[in-house]
């Protein structure tokens, strides 16, 4: 009995501010719901790009794909021929431009992680090294053209290692600093408590602590500079003949991608595809292989 | 020889007059090239300045501050300016994270709050992948793939439509060639976007989960909890991400240099062509022989773009440090 003549009671306005209530809440739960749905389209969106260019490159890649891309060296067009003396290049410039830019970072991060401690010099290290990590690569390209190629009267399989090692400086400070910071003090303190000098305690302690962390840093910064066309461009130039001497002009992956890309010839975009299939597989390779180091690492 | 070998296989057993005298001398060595190394970067960064300022001052002689705005590029008459490059470099950047700041926003928000736990991590990677993807690759891509598309189902019905409309008609006007400011724009913003969403993911997950909770327990919806506690927690931050996503754009090269047509003067339709800074200097630098009027203005250029980014890469480390700073402090702490 009371419990149906309640509603009677309070009249006719509760029910009518229920309705509203009701009305704006199906509202809300509907630009909920479209909001949602756009975030999901976003990503979608974002991984269509993604699965879009890896078809992209595979079915024109493979299509190019041959054992003579890998074994034989570039050729004029309409003459056959493969990519050997760009893969190599690549490699060697990559290979030496991370040698001399890792230790210099990671000095660097260390400075910043053991030694600097709020200092302006190290907040100015660091400010700088950021900047560094976001500039536009052609730049770095044409700075060492400036101190390098014009001095040294031509391009230079060197000139092109130090424009590559200038982009892995900042990759490895980042990811040096950001895992040495991840070390609890406790463990530095044990170390100095044993009776170790600081640069023990850094070197053979805080270094092996991080190391996978450390090493996630290389490999994105050598998978950063294996891709890099625009400062190879002012710098190792390209050479579309067989020269291993750093002394001299040197090819490399991308710089001949890009030349073979934009060339009339038939042949050449192909191997140009080719060559991009391969970079990217190379990449992505060495991106998916250092994530899973540091998520095992952890 | 003799005194680092015990000092490393046993180092609790070493002598204490060993490690003190060995220890000095290293600590001393070890800071002065840690310190070192931190001074090289400070240097590196200005001596890139002073180089390019250096290598373009020919040209800033020669032409002034009307360098800055004149939009004549006539190697034959030597005859150079850097307004249309400017130009260019602004308006696809700009136009590129008008695109990319919403999809960012969707993707940050759909991995903080909306996807399962279990996707979480293979989405965010493959967002992270597209970072990692070689910028002329995306040129490839771009000049095979987005511009056919444009060419044939994007720019016809737009030329068609809003071309014929007063005011902004102009904007999409002319001939679809596919290629353009526009199109360099979307590469843009396919290339800056995982960057944007990977910083706004994680300051996004930095609020607080108590805010959250609390404003669940009101009764908020998804949205409004994002909109109304997550948002307004992180804007300096997501104003930071974009910043560094526009310093990315206003200096990519390889991917641009596909796709925006190479054209020296100043388009209204966004689907003329033009030039950016970089692409620019791509194009033009096989062209320019050493010691040449054209190749001081390039560095010029160069010097110009440098400023543009450091200036956008500064404010973004501004925005973006106070809530990094505050959880160092509370990590070191």
């Amino acid at each position: 009995m009371s419990a149906s003549t309640l509603p009677v009671h309070s009249g006719g306005r509760p029910l009518k501010d229920l309705k509203v209530a009701a009305a704006l809440g199906a509202r809300r739960k509907r630009s909920d719901g479209i909001v949602r749905a756009l975030c999901f389209a976003a990503t979608a969106l974002g991984l269509i790009f993604l699965v879009s260019i890896l078809f992209t490159l595979a079915w024109r890649g493979f299509e190019a794909m041959s054992l003579s891309v890998f074994t034989e060296v570039t050729r004029p067009p309409g003459s056959g021929g493969g990519l050997l003396n760009a893969i190599i290049g690549s490699l060697i410039q990559t290979a030496i431009g991370t040698a001399i830019g890792t230790p210099i970072g990671m000095l660097v991060g260390t400075y910043l992680a053991e030694y600097d401690r709020g200092s302006a010099l190290g907040g100015a290290v660091r400010f700088v090294s950021d900047v560094l990590l976001s500039a536009p690569s052609i730049l770095i390209g044409l700075f060492v053209y400036q101190i390098l190629v014009v001095p040294f009267g031509g391009f230079s399989g060197w000139a092109g290692c130090v424009a590559l090692a200038i982009i892995v400086i900042p990759i490895v400070v980042r990811t040096t600093e950001d895992m040495l910071r991840l070390i609890p003090n406790t463990l530095r303190e044990a170390v100095i408590g044993l009776g170790a000098p600081k640069w023990k305690m850094i070197t053979l302690v805080c270094w092996r602590a991080a190391a996978s962390g450390i090493l996630t840093g290389i490999l994105l910064a050598v998978a950063r500079i294996a891709g890099e066309t625009a400062p190879l461009l002012f710098t190792s130039l390209g050479n579309l003949n067989w020269s291993l001497s750093l002394n001299q002009p040197m090819s490399s992956l991308p710089v001949t991608i890009y030349n073979y890309a934009g060339s009339a010839f038939a042949d050449w975009i192909a191997l140009a595809w080719a060559g991009a299939l391969i970079i990217t597989l190379g990449v992505l390779g060495l991106n998916i292989g250092a994530r899973s180091l540091l998520r095992s690492g952890k | 020889m003799q005194q680092a070998a015990p000092a490393t296989i046993a180092p609790a057993a070493a002598p204490p007059r060993q490690g003190g005298s060995t220890g000095a001398a290293g600590d001393t060595v070890f800071e002065l090239a840690c310190r070192l190394s931190g001074i090289l970067v400070l240097i590196l960064l200005g001596a890139i300045i002073v180089g390019l300022f250096m290598g373009g001052l020919p040209a800033f002689r020669a032409f002034g501050a009307t360098f800055l705005w004149s939009t004549e590029w006539d190697p034959v008459s030597e005859v150079f300016g850097a307004g249309v490059s400017i130009y260019g470099t602004l308006v696809t950047s700009v136009l590129a994270l008008l695109m990319a700041v919403p999809l960012a926003f969707g993707i940050a928000f759909f991995l903080t709050e909306l996807a399962p736990d279990w996707l979480r991590g293979p989405v965010g990677t493959a967002i992270e992948l597209l970072a990692a993807v070689p910028s002329i690759i995306y040129g490839m891509w771009g000049f095979t793939v987005i511009v056919p598309l444009m060419a044939t189902t994007i720019q016809p019905p737009i030329i068609d439509t809003i071309g014929e409309w007063p005011l902004i008609g102009p904007l999409f006007s002319g001939a679809p060639f596919g290629t353009g400011i526009l199109t360099a724009a979307i590469i843009l913003a396919i290339m800056v976007l995982p960057f944007i969403a990977a910083t706004m993911r994680d300051v996004f997950s930095t609020v607080p989960p108590v805010y959250k909770e609390s404003a669940y327990g009101l009764g908020c919806t998804t949205w409004e909890v994002v909109r109304n506690v997550v948002v307004p927690y992180t804007r300096v931050s997501v104003v930071g991400g974009i910043m560094l996503g526009l310093g990315r754009a206003l200096g990519e090269t390889m991917a641009v240099t596909f796709v925006i047509g190479n054209a020296n003067r100043i388009n209204t339709s966004l689907f003329g062509p033009g030039n950016t800074i970089a692409s620019l200097v791509a194009l033009e630098f096989p062209e320019s022989p050493a010691g040449s009027l054209k190749l001081a203005s390039l560095l010029a250029l160069g010097f110009l773009l440098f400023v543009i980014s450091f200036i956008v890469l500064a404010i973004s480390r501004l925005l973006l440090r106070p809530k990094a700073a505050g959880a160092k402090r509370a990590r070191n702490a």
